[in-house]
């Protein structure tokens, strides 16, 4: 254990999810693809998306896979982020992503006001360490603009 | 004569050194970044606002005067700090950086064309690498860089082979803020000279650090900051030789760098005046100054040889760290105190959160080196950087705090 409250940063899930990212993976022939770029740190990070439409032309994240370079924050972060999103319309990644943006920027709210994020509040500890918000949120500004079919690079700044 | 060195008393110089953070003892190990302040030069800089604060070259008042000589003092100990003959050569500026840029379009732009060449290195700074850029493509100019060898020193032959007689200018730094290795700039400089090209020597990792004279190294600039070397953030230095600075066109427009102004034209301040536009950073030039005395007190020759401890004893520290890859070379001759290291376990950023918690400061990223980080294969590197006030007992502190890091990511990997 690392003590001085580093544990609620680097909670169990956290560390399992930086170590051993699921979806790290390029899709093949994605609908839509973005790369992101911290210029703090130099970590990157590649979204891969398949969407379809289903009934009432709603778009559905059917696939996602990421691939990139990080610290076990940003990992961890991204890869809890594909399983949160995968399978979901893009209006609901769309709240999920505006939930985990406040969670991880203001650590005075309860978790209780959020009703979309399930697994992702593991990572509520990051609000606490203002240097690492960037890196908690790359992976998600990269999939905002991949679900916007920005082909621009995303920056964290 | 050499005094004695003892760095528990010269800790005391130091205020913040008694902060804590998160419950610890500040260890500042970022000195590459930023060095702290004794309260000498802290001091210095209240006296200066609460006695002598007033614009400097212009009054006849006795304020004016009084900082005026302040000022120009604070030059001259700049000047002999260098080894240099003249204080008019050396020009104030906001920083290294500024006083690179200030070489580029003051010279750069009048003395480099199409087809000639530049040379730099593959561990310079982005200041001194981005800055090169502008002028190589804006003037039609080949930009060579010297690439490194397997210990991160720079490779001397391949150095060789780039200095032809289309070079005008080798811009290199002196000591790498990334992996730490001292470049033989002396020799360097002579390569330069052989074929009439200058050399600029980015000092802002070994001004600070090492004896540096400008003569015995026949630099032709030379630029560093001073709030590396114990002064406040926002002075730095050009020093060139006379006659280059008498044949440069002045870098900003403004007060104080004219002689004789007409509403068509101007004429030029002399030497170094030309060069610093607008009022000056006054307060901060006699904070470097203050700082210099400071420096000069210990000893040059002795700072370099407690940060060759201090480092020696690091790197062998870090030996009992396989799955750390530490970068630079592990001759200390050649090296400055800066340890830049990397696990493919843990990320920078990982150790640097952690080691925060411990009271520990050091720098996480890509140390403003990214094409260096990517010739390595890695986008960042965690660094420790040592400087007059660290201790042995700091360096176990990170030790200690760098194995338990790699114990507590390791047993959380599948």
């Amino acid at each position: 254990m690392l003590g001085s409250g580093l544990d609620d940063l680097y909670q169990e899930v956290v560390m399992d999810h930086g170590s051993n990212p699921r979806n790290m993976n390029r899709l093949n022939d994605p609908d839509s693809t973005a790369h992101g770029f911290n210029p703090f740190c130099g970590d990157i990070v590649d979204v891969d998306l398949i969407l379809n439409r289903e009934g009432n032309d709603i778009e559905i994240i059917s696939d996602i896979g990421f691939h990139g370079k990080g610290c076990a924050i940003s990992l961890a972060s991204a890869s809890m982020m594909t399983e949160a999103v995968e399978g979901q319309s893009v209006n609901q990644a769309n709240k999920i992503f505006a939930d985990f943006h406040s969670m991880v920027t203001n650590k005075n709210v309860s978790l209780d006001n959020y009703n979309n994020l399930g697994d992702l509040e593991v990572l509520s500890g990051v609000a606490n360490y203002p240097t690492r918000i960037k890196c908690a949120l790359l992976g998600w500004h990269t999939l905002i603009a991949a679900l916007k079919r920005d082909t621009n690079t995303v920056k964290t700044e | 004569m050499s005094k004695v060195f003892d760095v528990n008393k010269i800790r005391q110089d130091f205020p913040i050194l008694d902060r804590t953070i998160n419950g610890n003892n500040l260890a500042y190990l970022d000195n590459a970044s930023s060095s702290q302040k004794p309260r000498d030069v802290i001091q210095c800089l209240v006296d200066y606002y609460e006695n002598y604060n007033s614009n400097v070259h212009r009054g006849v008042h006795t304020l004016s005067m009084e900082a005026t000589d302040l000022y120009e003092s604070a030059r001259g100990k700049v000047s002999n700090f260098l080894g240099a003959t003249d204080p008019n050569t050396v020009v104030w500026t906001r920083g290294a950086t500024e006083a690179i840029n200030l070489v580029a379009f003051s010279w750069g732009f009048k003395n480099i064309g199409a087809g000639d060449a530049i040379v730099v290195s593959q561990m310079e700074h982005h200041s001194n690498l981005v800055t090169w850029q502008l002028v190589a493509t804006r003037q039609k100019a080949e930009l060579r860089v010297v690439p490194l060898t397997e210990n991160q020193t720079l490779d001397m032959e391949s150095l060789a082979d780039s200095i032809d007689e289309k070079v005008k200018l080798v811009s290199i730094c002196h000591a790498s803020n990334s992996v730490g290795s001292i470049n033989p700039v002396k020799e360097i400089a002579r390569k330069a000279h052989e074929v009439g090209a200058k050399i600029l020597i980015d000092g802002a990792q070994s001004v600070p650090h090492m004896p540096v004279n400008v003569i015995d190294l026949d630099c032709d600039f030379l630029a560093f900051s001073g709030h590396k070397m114990l002064a406040p953030m926002g002075i730095g230095v050009l020093y060139a030789k006379q006659e280059i600075l008498e044949s440069m066109e002045p870098f900003m427009r403004g007060g104080d760098m004219v002689l004789e102004v007409w509403n068509d034209k101007a004429t030029w301040n002399s030497i170094p005046n030309k060069f610093e536009a607008g009022t000056p950073n006054v307060a901060d030039a006699i904070g470097l100054g203050a700082a210099i005395d400071y420096l000069t007190e210990i000893g040059m020759d002795n700072i370099r040889a407690h940060e060759i401890e201090l480092t020696d004893y690091a790197l062998q520290k870090f030996n009992q760290f396989e799955e750390l890859d530490v970068y630079g070379p592990t001759d200390t001759s050649i090296r400055g105190g800066i340890l830049p290291f990397h696990s493919e376990y843990v990320h920078p950023h990982d150790i640097g959160t952690i080691l925060d918690q411990e009271g520990i400061a050091i720098r996480t990223g890509h140390h403003c080196t990214m094409p260096l980080m990517r010739s390595l294969g890695i986008s960042a590197t965690a660094r420790a950087s040592f400087y007059i006030y660290n201790t042995f007992d700091e360096i176990d502190r990170l030790v200690d705090a760098i194995e338990h890091t790699l114990r507590y990511f390791s047993t959380g990997k599948k």
